[in-house]
């Protein structure tokens, strides 16, 4: 019964995960860049959520949508201000400007916030039993699972179904002939950011929920956990994301439940080094295709 | 139709087009021939807004698009299959023709496109479900004319297309170059197949080193000493 239980929280730490991996993963798929500062974006969301229930005094799901618009225009803000000046530039400039804005994003909330931690209201606590009260299991995991399964449903539908999602797999293969079609590759680049950004604020929330402190390095830790499931999943597949979220979830749980603390960050990289020496390209990545 | 002037294009130092200037005519079709690196791919990449020119201009129907962004000049009616093809290789084949009429609202139209595409690519509509990565190197091509025909273009340029085709292949294409044409298409085409490229063209340039050193009729640079040298092999 204990294990069901580390099961059932791993999946819920593991579908915020997915959540941040999928900004990672949507944002490497088709702007072809590690958006390092795609944790911050966490930070800043979880900010707003913060001031606009304990300032402001607007409930759990308002703040929610503030947080959302706020991270939305940030990201998108940031690609245009830093990142799109770069697109002719080598990706290694690329990778120093990204640390450069998640840098800029901590100070400027060190310098506006404060460096003390702020404590986030309580929300969605408690929990149901399950098996004459032997298994207990949070609100919180299952709405998080579901959460996550929602997002990825109707992102995976939007891809594949609606006219941009097609440009934006279009513009993921190759901009050059997406752009002969007609494409706006800048404004496909902005939408995804978007998305990706507005999907931190909804991480941002799920995770004060869980861990109710909120910091202007918060967003570092889970960003680079993210970016790990982003990679062992696969970097730039959405299914990739999701499996590669749950799997860092539940590993981490279960090594924290039962190795070591301490050791479980060791385990989690480990398991995603020996994942990459097997499968380069991550457990759904797609192998690159050699045109003929 | 579509007319090129003083053009010059650099790749930083690189002068790659050195003040060059021709003209397609409507219903016209137009060859660039040269040999490798000649300067086709960049001229045809600056004419439809990939590049952008150190000098010179563009125009399309009297318009300047030299400062026009890419993807608006395909809504102005040119389409470009570029050279290698560059199919949407995780994309079906019916997606890859959808997104050819990426910009257009007129769905009708755009059936009915689809369906004259299939009826010139019959081997197309067979594999409408099948992802483009998986077609043969002829198919793609067809694919990649398609999904530009598919953007109901004035004027198509194509690059290369017969490029790494075997030769019954390569005469197929070039039917189809021709009714493509003979539908109301202009055509600007560039090949170092210079051979197959003079027979189907109106007028013709070559193209060396950045350069036009040379223009006249199709036939009648097939039958100039200099073309026949340099490009027909004697
Ligand atoms: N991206 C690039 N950067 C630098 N030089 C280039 C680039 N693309 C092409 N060139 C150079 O420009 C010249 C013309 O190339 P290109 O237009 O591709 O010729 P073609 O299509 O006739 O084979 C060549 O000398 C080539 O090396
Ligand atoms: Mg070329």
């Amino acid at each position: 019964m204990a294990f069901l239980s580390y099961l059932i929280s791993g999946l819920g730490l593991g579908s915020v995960y997915a959540i941040i991996a999928l900004g990672y993963s949507m944002v490497y798929g088709i702007a072809k860049m590690l958006n390092f500062a795609h944790g911050d974006i966490i930070m800043a969301g979880a900010y707003a959520a913060f001031f606009a229930m304990t300032a402001a005094g607007m409930p759990l799901l308002a703040a929610a949508l503030i947080s959302m618009v706020i991270c939305t225009l940030l990201g998108v803000t940031i690609e245009r201000l830093a990142y799109k000046p770069l697109r002719q530039a080598s990706s290694l400039s690329v990778l120093i400007t990204a640390i450069g804005v998640s840098y800029f994003l901590q100070n400027a909330s060190q310098l506006m916030f404060g460096s003390d931690t702020k404590i986030f209201p309580s929300v969605l606590s408690g929990s149901f039993s399950l098996f004459n009260g032997r298994l207990s299991v949070s609100y919180l995991s299952v709405l998080t699972i579901v959460i996550c399964v929602v997002i990825m449903s109707v992102l995976t539908l939007f891809i594949n179904k609606t006219k941009t999602g097609k440009a934006m797999r279009a513009c993921s293969e190759d901009k050059g002939a997406a752009v002969l079609m007609g494409i706006n590759v800048d404004a496909i680049i902005s939408i995804t950011f978007a998305i990706g950004s507005g999907l931190a604020a909804i991480a941002a929330i799920l995770l004060c929920a869980t861990y109710p402190s909120v910091y202007p390095t918060l967003g570092s830790m889970p960003g680079i956990r993210a970016f790990t499931a982003a990679v062992f999943g696969g970097i730039g597949s959405i299914p990739g994301a999701f499996l590669g979220g749950l799997m860092l979830g539940i590993i981490e749980t279960l090594a924290k439940a039962y190795i070591s603390t301490q050791l479980s960050d060791a385990i989690v990289f480990a398991v995603l080094i020996i994942v990459l020496l097997i499968r380069p390209t991550g457990l759904l990545g797609k192998k690159v295709s050699v045109k003929v | 139709m579509l007319k090129v002037e003083n053009l010059v294009v650099r790749y930083g130092m690189i002068e790659a087009i050195k003040n060059i200037s021709f003209e397609v005519r409507d219903g016209e079709i137009v060859t660039l021939i040269g040999a490798n690196g000649a300067g086709k791919t960049t001229t045809m990449q600056t004419i439809s807004g990939l590049l952008k020119p150190a000098s010179g201009a563009v125009y399309l129907d009297g318009t300047d698009i030299t400062k026009i962004p890419p993807h608006k000049i395909v809504t102005m009616g040119l389409a470009q299959v570029p050279e290698g093809r560059r199919v949407f290789a995780q994309q079906t084949v019916l997606e890859n023709l959808e997104l050819g009429a990426y910009y257009r609202k007129d769905k009708n139209g755009i059936a009915e496109d689809m369906k004259n595409v299939f009826e010139l690519f019959p081997r197309l509509e067979e594999r409408k479900t099948q992802l483009a990565g998986t077609l043969s190197g002829g198919e793609q091509q067809m694919l990649a004319m398609g999904r530009a025909l598919m953007a109901k273009p004035k004027i198509m340029l194509m690059d290369e297309p017969s490029m790494g085709l075997s030769p019954l292949l390569v005469k197929e294409i070039f039917r189809i170059i021709e009714d493509i044409n003979q539908r109301g298409t202009t055509v600007l085409l560039v090949e170092q197949n210079a051979k197959m490229a003079l027979a189907v063209a109106d007028r013709a340039y070559v193209l060396e080193t950045g350069k036009i050193t040379l223009e006249g009729t199709g036939a009648e640079l097939a039958a100039s000493e200099q073309v026949r040298k340099a490009y027909l092999g004697g």
